[in-house]
């Protein structure tokens, strides 16, 4: 039946010809094929060396930011755990001191902050929930470790380092 | 047979037998790093500067590795067969001549273990002999893939012999001798064989490619339909023996073709470097000539398993028995009726 589509391709198998038989005809250009490879430039990228750059788009580590204070953005909301498909995030709340004034932005701040990078999967949604701008996944790779322990990553590794006050 | 001659065989032995394990060793290395640089990679990189200590690394590892012998295998056969396979493909370099006589304080030293007047023959017999190792190792292995890669080992290597013998019979109509030393001397400067027996030198270099297990002719290590072939059930350093010794093979192959084909330590020009850099010096380029050719060879074996996919086993035996075998009759024949009209005439 003739095909609508005329996509239609007929496979025929013709026995090989003596040149084919002979396979060196064949043989010789599929080694001029490899050794032009040999001249080639290398796609290979020297990991720890060098790193092969980011798109701009990229998302690896998150950070938690602060304002231009140097003062925690975050205020324990928890809709960044809400929002996590992975379950991945988790958090305590705690009251601002007056003296902790300078610490945090508002009265409500998180006391511990934890992201559990082996659930994490990086799809930025906690970016998208946070309504104080706090979390942002802009930093790099997250490195390989050891124990499962260590890939639980508090506020210590996450909070970004504080603002350096310019007199 | 007085001790100087005894102290230099053994030196020579001990050297060949060194160079062939370096070799071998760095064969390993360069196959990665060519098998990389063809595929637009890198290859290993980190042992060492451009990664040269990685054949220790993987030789560390290997003898570090659980050594796994089957319950249900017949232990005596299963730890000989890598020996065995090792030894065969060591003892190929006894009669290959790895240069002219060499002049040392006086002394004339030939550069060649032992000069037999049937190493053509004793070749062979090693490389046949080679495939007991393969064989042994995958019949005490107990094992059906093992045995089934031991078959196929076994009847590649009967059906690419008789090609490469019929092909090596057309070369020597034309040398008239079985001496390896002979036969490199007849090809002194340009007369090398290849420019006279073409299509015998390429019947060779295909049987050489079975007789070796190498790519495209690797049926015995095929992953996709034997796991690993005849050392599946093998682990630790009786592994690295098998692995170890496909290399030597490649090296000792490479080494008979260069010598009966392409003029073993001959090159042009070879009088003129005789006779101005005198005669302990002189042999010594011809030998590193030797090498360079034997290196140029490795490289063509890895080139080509890095290009050419895997032949089928009916193919195997189509190209074996229908192929070369008819072509390196024709080609004594035309041999023959050469010679003969030279001679006549």
């Amino acid at each position: 039946m003739e095909s609508l589509s005329n996509k239609k391709k007929v496979l025929e198998q013709k026995p090989l010809s003596f040149m084919e038989r002979m396979y060196l005809p064949a043989i010789a250009k599929g080694m001029g094929i490899t050794i032009s490879h040999l001249f080639k430039k290398e796609a290979t990228v020297r990991y720890p060396e060098v790193e092969r750059e980011f798109s701009t788009n990229f998302r690896g580590m998150h950070s938690l930011k602060r304002d231009e204070n140097g003062k925690e953005r975050c205020t324990a909301c928890g809709l960044c755990a809400l929002s996590c498909p992975a379950e991945a995030i988790t958090m305590i709340a705690a009251e601002r001191k007056p003296e902790e004034k300078h610490l945090y932005r508002e009265e409500k701040y998180a006391a511990t902050y934890e992201i559990n990078m082996l659930r994490c999967i990086f799809c930025g949604l906690c970016e998208e929930a946070c309504p104080k701008e706090a979390i942002y996944l802009d930093g790099p790779i997250v490195p390989a470790d050891y124990l499962r322990k260590d890939f639980i990553y508090g506020k210590d590794k996450l909070v970004e380092a504080p603002l350096e006050i310019k007199k | 047979m007085d001790s100087a001659f005894v102290i230099e065989k053994f030196i020579l032995v001990a050297v060949i037998f060194g160079i062939s394990l370096v070799i071998a060793m760095y064969s390993t290395y360069a196959e990665r790093k060519v098998a990389a640089y063809l595929q637009d990679r890198l290859g290993p990189d980190r042992a060492g500067p451009f990664g040269i200590l990685q054949p220790l690394a993987d030789g560390v590892k290997m003898f570090m590795k659980e050594e796994i012998i089957p319950t249900t295998s017949n232990r005596f056969l299963f730890v000989a067969g890598p020996g065995l396979a090792l030894l065969c493909a060591c003892i190929g370099t006894a009669v290959i001549p790895w240069g002219s006589p060499i002049e040392i304080g006086g002394k004339t030293i030939p550069l060649q273990v032992s000069d037999i007047n049937v190493g053509v023959l004793y070749i062979f017999g090693v490389v046949s002999l080679g495939v007991y190792g393969v064989m042994i190792g995958g019949w005490a292995s107990n094992n059906k893939y093992s045995l089934l890669s031991a078959i196929r080992a076994a009847s590649q290597n009967i059906s690419y012999e008789i090609a490469m013998g019929l092909s090596i019979i057309a070369l020597l109509l034309m040398t008239n001798t079985l001496s390896l030393k002979e036969i490199v001397d007849q090809q002194h400067g340009w007369r090398w064989n290849v420019l006279y027996q073409p299509l015998g030198f390429l019947i060779f270099m295909v049987c050489s490619f079975a007789e070796t297990n190498r790519a495209p002719f690797d049926l015995p290590e095929c992953e996709t339909e034997l796991i690993g072939g005849y050392h599946t059930e093998y682990s630790s350093m009786k592994l690295g023996f098998y692995l170890f010794a496909e290399y030597i093979n490649m090296f000792v192959s490479s080494a008979v073709m260069a010598a009966l084909y392409w003029g073993g330590y001959n090159y042009p020009g070879m009088d003129y470097v005789a006779a101005h850099l005198g005669p302990t010096w002189a042999p010594l380029i011809g030998t590193g000539v030797f090498f360079l050719k034997i290196v140029l060879f490795i490289f063509f074996f890895m080139w080509v398993r890095w290009t050419i996919p895997r032949f089928r086993y009916d193919q195997l035996m189509n190209l074996g028995w229908k192929g070369l075998i008819p072509l390196a009759i024709a080609n004594i024949i035309i041999t023959g009726v050469v010679i003969a009209i030279i001679e006549k005439f």
